[in-house]
């Protein structure tokens, strides 16, 4: 896109518009065949795949599953391990059984590309004021009521519009946009795992690194596989409550804590990211629970970031969280001894900037998806040469 | 008959469609949701596939003891009006032998026909043109005959339709092509609902069924059936009970097939899924099988319908007109 259309105008745009996560400018969904993202793919200057046409070449073999009989399988990508019918597909919309054998149906079968700030992911302590080369594929292993994508996350992939980018391509393509990485992200990379592993390694071949932007809401095996390839994975934990997990997710909350401390013991890199709903979630005590959870398991240093929810989708009743929830939710977890809490979706608040945990001065200055300073050596505090955990050079 | 809540939000609609009087002669409170099941054991002729002149003379039967009147044609005059047009929601997701059959779809047709519907007039539709051709029909989009269009093809609205737990894109010939649907799925097994009989049917509809199916289906399947385009459109049921399947659906599963040799109409939904789900419970039964409580996944999402308004799931409640 943006060699197309200028990069300044991208940035300009990204970095003062769209709340974190979300794919900027979405065009509305419309009607087949030209529903979804033609004009978003026009500007990458990619060819267009309508609806109608044919799936043979984004279709490959399922790397996760177990035949059982009478044609039926049992999908192992995420813990909700469908068991699918003959000619059905799976909660996720993107993957079918086909005379049992289950298929992948969005394996380079990308419905959105864009050049991001890695700030909108948002991950903070990892390559600052880079861009991401973002894309996704249509599907979701869950259905959160507010989600901001739902329009790519819970359709299937003939229902938009999508353009085949191979493994390969897609590296080219970061390299030539000078991202450094490529991130799965806007609708949930699990359920295009196989796309991610192969795009991983070609990225990999050609010195761009990845980037997976996750509910986290999958199985220890393909957990295991992404984090041999990938070099940074952000989670959603979307709340601390079991309850909320069921009704507002359709997920379970224990099996993306588990996400956690599995990436947590491969040492890839993590963040969290924490959407906080009004009424819903922002209670003290699932801050604090959350907080001491992180700080038990994971440790004090994994960047902790509360954003700001808008309403989209199923919530549309609900308000915009209010700025002092989030300051209220961060100065909770700061107390518990998490060492990088951030606010995020707010921009110009001085919680946007990463703060030294020991003298306690900025190390990296931000507003909004911009890095105004960044006062790093090495990763050490430039002032008191604390070590900040994160990868800060390509 | 008992009018439930749907109907009074189609008032509007069918007072314009000239049904008014269909709905003032059935609207005392008192009176039961009727469920019509028909059934010839001469269906199949030949042993085989059913006779195409016998499911005429069956669905003629089934109607006349429907809707009344001095003839099939009476009854079908009842149903539908010249001036509309009619889609016909099949199931074909399973392809041959567990979907909507074709030979019941004709019979269908040319009734409409006779009834003041011209082709034109006459929409077949489901998910997917693929699904529709697997099932034995052909895709045709030509306006001036009958139209056999996938939602794939005809695509999906931009504004999402929201009840309860449910919020989903709808069907361009739902809501913008067709003024009434006849809504026409298979007695059968499903093994995440348990049943998907008329309401289930509806999943067709949509642009995400497969998001609907976790909790045995339940509360989706009754909040997808609240969104207004489909309380609105959605007249009758024609239920093919032509083969029957009590087990391993909603995949084909002939083992676990039988020929029941039956229709069943209703206008009320949840009575037909009711009345359905019962019969497929008797044949597991005299198979030695478990019943679907047993098998964790009981339909609750009847009941969740007729919690909703939807119709009536009380057996008392419902009147079975064996025919
Ligand atoms: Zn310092």
């Amino acid at each position: 896109m943006s060699r197309f259309v200028g990069q300044d105008a991208i940035l300009r745009a990204d970095r003062q518009s769209a709340p974190a996560g979300r794919v900027t400018n979405p065009p509305q969904v419309g009607n087949l065949p030209h529903m979804g993202r033609r004009l978003f793919l026009q500007a990458l200057a990619l060819p267009c795949l309508g609806a109608v046409e044919s799936d043979a070449r984004f279709t490959v073999e399922a790397r996760f599953y177990d035949k059982l009989p009478y044609k039926k399988i049992k999908c192992k990508l995420c813990p909700r391990e469908c068991v699918i019918d003959d000619r059905e597909r799976g909660y996720c919309g993107v993957r079918e059984n086909r005379g049992g054998t289950y298929y992948s149906l969005v394996h380079s079968r990308v419905c959105a590309a864009h050049v991001d700030p890695i700030e909108k992911k948002p991950l903070f302590h990892f390559l600052p004021g880079s861009m991401a080369f973002s894309v996704a594929t249509a599907g979701c292993n869950v259905n959160c009521k507010m989600c901001q994508n739902w329009d790519i996350s819970q359709s299937r992939p003939e229902q938009v519009t999508s353009t085949f980018i191979s493994p390969q391509n897609l590296a080219d393509l970061a390299g030539r946009n000078q991202c450094p990485s490529i991130a799965y992200t806007y609708s949930e990379p699990v359920v295009f795992c196989e796309y991610v592993l192969d795009s991983a390694e070609a990225g990999r071949a050609a010195g761009v690194k990845s980037v997976v932007i996750s509910g986290g809401y999958v199985q220890e095996e393909p957990l295991k596989q992404l984090c041999r390839r990938v070099d940074a994975i952000k989670i959603d934990v979307k709340a601390f409550t079991d309850k909320f997990y069921k009704e507002i997710v359709n997920g379970d909350l224990k099996a993306v804590l588990n996400t956690l401390v599995s990436i947590r013991k491969s040492g890839v890199w993590n963040e969290v990211v924490y959407l906080v709903i009004p009424t819903l979630n922002d209670s003290d005590d699932e801050f604090r629970g959350l907080a001491r959870w992180m700080k038990a398991e994971l440790g004090p240093d994994v960047p902790l970031h509360f954003s700001q929810f808008h309403p989209e989708y199923l919530l549309k009743n609900l308000p915009v969280t209010p700025v002092p929830t989030l300051e209220r939710a961060k100065a909770i977890c700061d107390a518990e001894g998490l060492h990088y809490v951030y606010i995020g979706n707010v921009p110009g608040h001085p919680a946007e900037s990463t703060w030294c945990p020991k003298c306690r001065r900025v190390v990296v200055e931000r507003a909004g998806f911009t890095v105004r300073a960044l006062h790093l050596d090495k990763g050490k505090c430039h002032f008191c040469h604390q070590a900040i955990p994160g990868i800060w050079e390509g | 008959m008992r009018i439930g809540p749907q109907y009074v939000a189609t008032r509007r609609g069918l007072l314009r469609a000239g049904l008014a009087g269909v709905l003032v002669a059935g609207a005392a409170p008192a009176e039961k949701s009727k469920v019509v099941v028909v059934r010839d054991p001469a269906l199949r002729a030949g042993g085989g596939a059913p006779d195409s002149g016998r499911v005429l003379k069956m669905l003629d039967r089934a109607m006349q003891s429907f809707w009344g009147g001095d003839s099939p044609m009476d009854a079908w005059k009842k149903a539908v009006r010249p001036g509309e047009v009619v889609g016909l929601k099949v199931n074909c997701l399973s392809g041959k032998g567990a979907a909507t059959s074709p030979v019941l779809v004709e019979a269908i047709c040319e009734r409409l026909q006779q009834a003041g519907i011209p082709q034109k007039d006459i929409v077949i539709w489901d998910r997917l043109n693929s699904d529709l051709e697997s099932a034995g029909y052909r895709v045709a989009s030509r306006t001036d005959r009958i139209r056999c269009i996938g939602n794939d093809a005809a695509g999906y609205g931009t504004e999402l339709a929201v009840y309860g737990s449910a919020g989903s894109l709808l069907s361009n010939t739902l809501t913008r092509t067709c003024d009434a649907v006849i809504n026409l799925p298979v007695l059968k097994d499903h093994g995440i609902a348990g049943v998907t009989l008329a309401l289930k049917n509806l999943f067709g509809a949509i642009h995400n069924p497969n998001k609907y199916h976790t909790n045995v289906g339940d509360p989706y399947v009754a909040d997808v059936n609240m969104f207004p385009p489909i309380r609105q459109k959605v007249r009758f049921t024609i239920c093919d009970a032509l083969t029957a399947q009590y087990e391993g659906g909603p995949s084909y599963m002939p083992q676990w097939s039988w020929p029941y040799n039956g229709l069943m109409v209703a206008r009320d939904p949840v009575a037909m899924d009711y009345t359905g789900w019962q019969i497929l419970e008797r044949k597991r039964a005299e198979k030695g099988m478990k019943t679907l409580r047993e098998m964790k996944r009981e339909p609750v999402y009847i009941a969740t319908a007729a919690g909703r308004g939807l119709g009536t799931n009380d057996p008392k409640r419902i009147d079975v007109v064996e025919v």
